[in-house]
């Protein structure tokens, strides 16, 4: 007889899982945290309903844990994001997401004058709003404003 | 300030700015000695600047010492599809400094980051241009005899005028009044106005400036640039907003001074010239002993 297939996508034994992504920012997640070249199991989960964010998406990471500064990154593109990290099914700690005092990489300098634009250079910038993320370019000094902020 | 690059005003506290322009002095006192004697300056200029480029190398050759590069990058590698960074990475093995104008904001901070010799910023596009600055309070210090508790007119565009923003950051080291005479269109941006309001220091705006520039010590002309704006019908509405005129100027304080980065168009007109309250040629002389102290300053000369 045949057995039932049933995906294991529930819950993680131990890892993290992180909540609130606006469904259009998952793959930008995916992208600034890395995860292609992770070898444990991850899933992912987009358009799920939220009350707060209309469509979100959800990322189950096993064995995965990740430093504060790493996991900052992801508040350009997901600042409302939870963090939820399980050890042995249990959610242990929970954590949000907070815009780092410095961005390395990840964003795309708004002035198409800035030599970042021009020549292959990892961008820097100096986060000089939180709230409505604003970024100062360490090169051309220009600000990069939510609006217009791209993610590369 | 030894091997220090200079890329932007805020480099520069105001002790290391005072230093400069105390070597400036000493400088014009005895613009001719041979202390880059031996010395080897790479001037960079991926445009032209014919005035900027000509007042480094009269710096650099009063003082002995050679110059390579070159003066648009038509003749450099840049034509072959070279990248900043090759091209810095190799002159930096030619030379004791590097000298460089380039199109591109950001670029000499990027040189600087890739350089194996000090960088001296001479304009990256619209952003810092710090030798005009320091140039600047050498005019300022010199017609005035201090840089505290004067009243500073900026004039023109100080929406996108570099040159007056970095005045602004500069002067802010000192009890500066600031007067922003502009068109609404080219006003000063909010962050500068807040800038100084955190500290402490008095700014007031105006359109015009007939009426109140009797009580200006230095007065500050700017271009207001075509190429700035995108609408063509908005540059023909402003650009003869202010014209400086000799009968202007004549119940204004004996000690003013009129200075301009120059090129000038039409906002001062010829009949100031020979007024003893226009600077700006003088100011243009005082950038070579100002390049000439920040050069020997970076090299660790003086």
């Amino acid at each position: 007889m045949k057995e039932k297939k049933q995906l294991s996508v529930s819950a993680i034994k131990n890892g993290t899982v992180i909540d609130h992504i606006p469904a259009q920012s998952l793959f930008k997640v995916i992208q600034i945290l890395n995860l292609e070249h992770i070898r444990d199991q991850i899933t992912f989960g987009a358009n799920f309903e939220s009350k707060k964010l209309g469509k979100k998406a959800i990322i189950k990471l096993s064995n995965q844990f990740f430093r504060d500064i790493d996991i900052n990154k992801i508040a350009l593109v997901a600042p409302q994001a939870k963090l939820n990290i399980i050890k042995d099914y249990e959610v242990v700690e929970k954590k949000v997401v907070e815009v780092p005092n410095e961005i390395i990489g990840i964003a795309k300098c708004m002035n198409p004058q800035c030599i970042t634009n021009n020549e292959e250079i990892v961008t820097k910038f100096t986060v000089i709003s939180k709230e409505n993320v604003a970024l100062k370019c360490h090169y051309c000094e220009r600000i990069t404003d939510q609006e217009h902020l791209v993610i590369l | 300030m030894k091997d220090k690059s200079l890329v932007s005003i805020n480099d520069y506290n105001k002790e290391e700015i005072l230093k400069i322009l105390e070597l400036a002095a000493e400088f014009e006192k005895n613009p001719s000695q041979n202390i880059l004697k031996g010395k080897v300056i790479a001037t960079l200029f991926f445009e032209p600047s014919t005035r900027t480029r000509l007042s480094f190398e009269s710096a650099i050759n009063r003082l002995g010492g050679r110059v390579v590069g070159f003066i648009d990058s038509s003749s450099s590698s840049v034509t072959k599809g070279e990248t900043l960074k090759d091209t810095i990475k190799t002159v930096s093995n030619y030379c004791d400094l590097i000298i460089m104008r380039h199109p591109l904001e950001g670029s000499a901070k990027y040189a600087s980051e890739v350089a194996t010799v000090p960088v001296i910023n001479a304009g990256d596009g619209a952003n810092q241009h710090p030798t005009q600055t320091l140039l600047d309070l050498y005019s300022i210090i010199k017609t005035q005899g201090t840089l505290d508790d004067l009243n500073i007119f900026l004039v023109g565009d100080l929406k996108y005028g570099r040159t007056v923003h970095s005045l602004l950051m500069a002067m802010s080291h000192f009890t500066t009044i600031f007067n922003f005479i502009s068109p609404e269109e080219l006003k000063m941006p909010d962050e500068y106005k807040l800038f100084l309001e955190n500290l402490g220091l008095k700014y007031y705006e105006h359109t015009d400036f007939t009426e109140i520039i009797s009580r200006a010590d230095i007065v500050y002309m700017t271009r207001v640039q075509q190429e700035r704006f995108s609408d063509p019908m908005e540059y023909e509405k402003v650009k003869n907003i202010y014209v400086l005129r000799n009968h202007m100027i004549r119940n204004t304080k004996p000690n003013m001074r009129i200075l301009h980065p120059l090129p000038r168009v039409n906002e001062i007109h010829p009949d100031v010239d020979e007024s003893e309250k226009a600077y700006y040629f003088q100011q243009a002389l005082n950038g070579v002993f100002t390049r000439q102290a920040i050069i020997s300053s970076i090299l660790g000369l003086k």
